[in-house]
């Protein structure tokens, strides 16, 4: 009794915080995952647009950044448009991404000398409204730059994604200092899923829902991005129990 | 006409004809330009001799010249009746520097069979002067080097009228530095303020602007100022305006912008400029005035603009299209306007497209970003990693040949175990591409290590024959 008191009281104060917030008039879409265990922890029931996403690696994926990145193409390939991606290092290998469900004729590449036009360019995209979602790698993310960059895509309706990737392992602790993001995901490799044969399988990812507005931290051992860039659910400790010898990996 | 025949030009006037220009092969045999035609015609026996039609090279340097306004830059004038002279400032970086301009406009001219010398310098008459008097093909004079590059010059380079000439010869003047040198006052006594000015445009102590070529078809349209502007927010201002104006021009005839350039004449009587290009031909003020104004921070007012000129050097035809009904229909996004704001500051916009190559580096082409969607997709089903390292580095490994994954191996200082592999997924090399790949092998393996971290790694080479490959292994790439 007292807890529905209470949740109705909570729904209150966030009704009138979004009404501060200035974004009451427009109503709140998301994208979810179609994992229902990942949907019901975010606000919304998925990833919102109109909002700023980071997504970073870890362990080694904090240099190469390759899981992240095909994490962030799942998410632009299950929403409809274009994308697109800005970059100064352009390792991006775009059969991956097809394979991930972007397809190449949906994604706009826009490479960059400096840091500072990728954020440029990223602002420009999300100003512009007609894209799906807006993708940029960077390895600096100061406050300003992304509440610039949080502001426009409220403004559009766009989603800003952001692929974090350092120079060395050691730089990512740059990683705990506080954006203007929405949530902030982490995503580092798992085994992949045994196979009745020798063999690599399905790949698996642990992915850390490290901060969400209006949302609590989780973490989440998924099943890489199929052909239609979707996730699922696939727990490591299914298959082992033993599970020491991955976690002392993980990032820190 | 073989190409070794000697051809001469002959100019004519009254009952005196001369040689006007004559090609390399004439003048290996000894004719200049200036030599009388009789005289000409003693020296060589089967002389070709063609007459002069001054207005149709007059006309071809038009035509010239309008090809450069719309390739290099946006002031383009004739200079004399042998000469272009473009203004390149703030339009030499897009052709990878003054150097790589130059050049590259004087191979072009080449391949059409046109010989041409360039020069860059401060001023007009300095690379005027260097290109008709030394020899090299192009020269770069460095910023605030005109003065030594000129002095030792003759000074038929000083664009003055030929009695003047003769006469400073007569007073035994044959250089530009000895002309320099010379007191003013006598000078311009004897000669007129001609020699002077001409001098000091040369060494750029007053400001020569550049008339900018204009034809009819170009739409233009200008605005002056009766007191000179400065501002960032007045010249934003203005610059929409004169957009207002253009775009209503082009809607008259019908034409859109692929290209315009804003051109600022300073208070101080010089000039700059600010070119946007889009990606299709255009007629949206807002659109087009957002380029233009995004570049306002390049523009330096110095003591105020008094008058701004926005003309559309590239127009073509823009007609009204119907806009199908959103209602029912999908909308489709035309992104072309976000391509052409960040095209214009010089970010690398590009598609990518499959090509059928199985070598995984050559399967990805570069495309417009702007170019029509194929709807191809890589036909390759088997697993592809997400990064691919530019080139593939260097691995040690422990693996059984001929066809075992490495058990172990050592990238980047970090040794791993294999805990999981596939493959081999063989790959053979391209011989119509490359000759060198006639028998090359490389076989790949997707590997995954105790910490799950899958990579793609390849052996250089079947395992068996030494002719395929190296046998070395290499690290090409790294999963997600």
């Amino acid at each position: 009794m007292s807890h529905a008191r209470n949740s109705q009281v909570v729904e209150e104060l966030r009704e009138r915080i979004a009404h501060l917030e200035g974004c009451a008039s427009r109503k709140a879409v998301v994208l979810p995952f179609g994992v229902p265990e990942v949907d019901e922890r975010l606000p919304g029931g998925g990833l919102a647009y109109g909002a700023l996403h980071e997504v970073a690696g870890g362990g080694s994926g904090t240099v190469d950044g390759a899981a992240a990145a095909l994490f962030t193409a799942g998410i632009a390939a299950r929403s409809k448009g274009k994308v697109l991606w800005c970059l100064t290092r352009p390792d991006l290998f775009a059969p991956a991404l097809s394979q991930a469900g972007l397809h190449p004729d949906r994604i706009i590449f826009c490479e960059s000398d400096k840091e500072e036009d990728v954020l440029a360019s990223m602002e420009e995209g999300l100003a512009f409204g007609g894209l799906a979602a807006v993708v940029g790698e960077l390895v600096r993310l100061p406050m300003t730059a992304s509440r610039r960059l949080q502001l426009a895509a409220e403004k559009t309706g766009t989603m800003g994604l952001v692929v974090r990737r350092w120079r060395r392992q050691t730089e990512a602790a740059d990683f705990g200092n506080p954006t203007a993001s929405t949530t902030r995901w982490r995503v580092s490799v798992l085994p992949s899923e045994p196979l009745p044969t020798a063999g690599v399988g399905r790949a698996r990812w642990l992915a850390e829902l490290m901060r969400v507005k209006a949302g609590e931290c989780a973490e989440f051992e998924l099943g890489a991005c199929d052909a239609k860039g979707r996730l699922s659910l696939l727990p490591v400790s299914r298959d082992r129990s033993d599970t020491s010898s991955w976690q002392g990996s993980r990032a820190s | 006409m073989p190409a070794d025949q000697p051809l001469v030009v002959i100019s004519r006037s009254g009952s005196k004809r001369w040689v006007s220009a004559a090609d390399t092969a004439a003048r290996k045999v000894g004719l200049r330009v200036g030599m009388a035609a009789s005289k000409a015609q003693a020296v060589i026996a089967n002389l070709t001799m063609i007459d002069a039609d001054p207005a149709a090279d007059a006309a071809a340097l038009e035509r010239l010249a309008l090809w450069a306004l719309r390739q290099y830059s946006p002031v383009v004038a004739v200079d004399g009746v042998d000469g272009l002279v473009l203004d390149i400032e703030g339009a030499d970086h897009l052709r990878g520097g003054e150097e790589m301009l130059i050049s590259g406009l004087v191979n072009l001219l080449r391949s059409r069979g046109l010989a041409a010398r360039a020069a860059v310098a401060d001023t007009w008459g300095a690379a005027h002067a260097i290109t008709r008097m030394t020899t090299a093909e192009t020269t770069v004079v460095p910023v605030g080097g005109v003065s030594k590059a000129v002095v030792g010059l003759s000074i038929h380079c000083l664009r003055l009228p030929s009695d003047t000439i003769q006469g400073l010869r007569t007073l035994g003047i044959e250089t530009v530095g000895e002309l320099s040198a010379m007191p003013r006052a006598p000078l311009t006594l004897r000669f007129g303020a001609e020699v002077a000015r001409r001098l000091d445009q040369l060494f750029g102590r007053v400001a020569e602007p550049i008339e900018p070529l204009r034809t009819p078809e170009l739409v233009e349209v200008s605005r002056n100022f009766q007191e000179p502007i400065g501002a960032p927010e007045t010249i934003a201002k203005y610059i929409r305006k004169l957009v207002a104006d253009l775009t209503a021009r082009l809607q008259e005839r019908g034409l859109g912008v692929r290209r315009s350039d804003l051109v600022i004449h300073r208070v101080d009587n010089t000039r700059q400029s600010v070119r946007a290009g889009l990606q299709k031909p255009v007629r949206d003020p807002a659109r087009l005035s957002k380029l233009i104004c995004d570049q306002i921070e390049k523009i330096d007012p110095g003591f105020g603009i008094d008058k701004m000129v926005l003309v559309a050097v590239m127009t073509e035809p823009l007609e009204e299209r119907q806009i199908a009904s959103s209602l029912i229909e999908e909308q489709v996004v035309d992104v072309t306007p976000l391509i052409d704001i960040l095209g214009n500051r010089g970010q690398r916009l590009y598609r990518v497209t499959p090509v059928a190559s199985d070598v995984p580096e050559r399967s990805v082409m570069r495309i417009a970003s702007t170019a029509d969607e194929t709807g191809a997709d890589w036909a390759v089903k088997w697993p592809r990693p997400s990064r691919l390292l530019a080139r593939p580095e260097q691995i040690e490994t422990i693996a059984v040949l001929p066809d075992q994954p490495p058990v172990v191996i050592n990238w980047r200082g970090k040794r791993r175990r294999i805990v999981r592999a596939d493959g081999p997924e063989r790959i053979f090399g391209e011989w119509w591409l490359c000759p060198r790949e006639m028998e090359a092998v490389r076989d790949y393996f997707v590997v995954e290590d105790e910490n799950g971290e899958r990579l793609w790694v390849y052996r250089a080479g079947d395992g068996v024959d030494t002719a395929t490959g190296s046998h070395k292994w290499f690290l090409h790439g790294v999963f997600g």
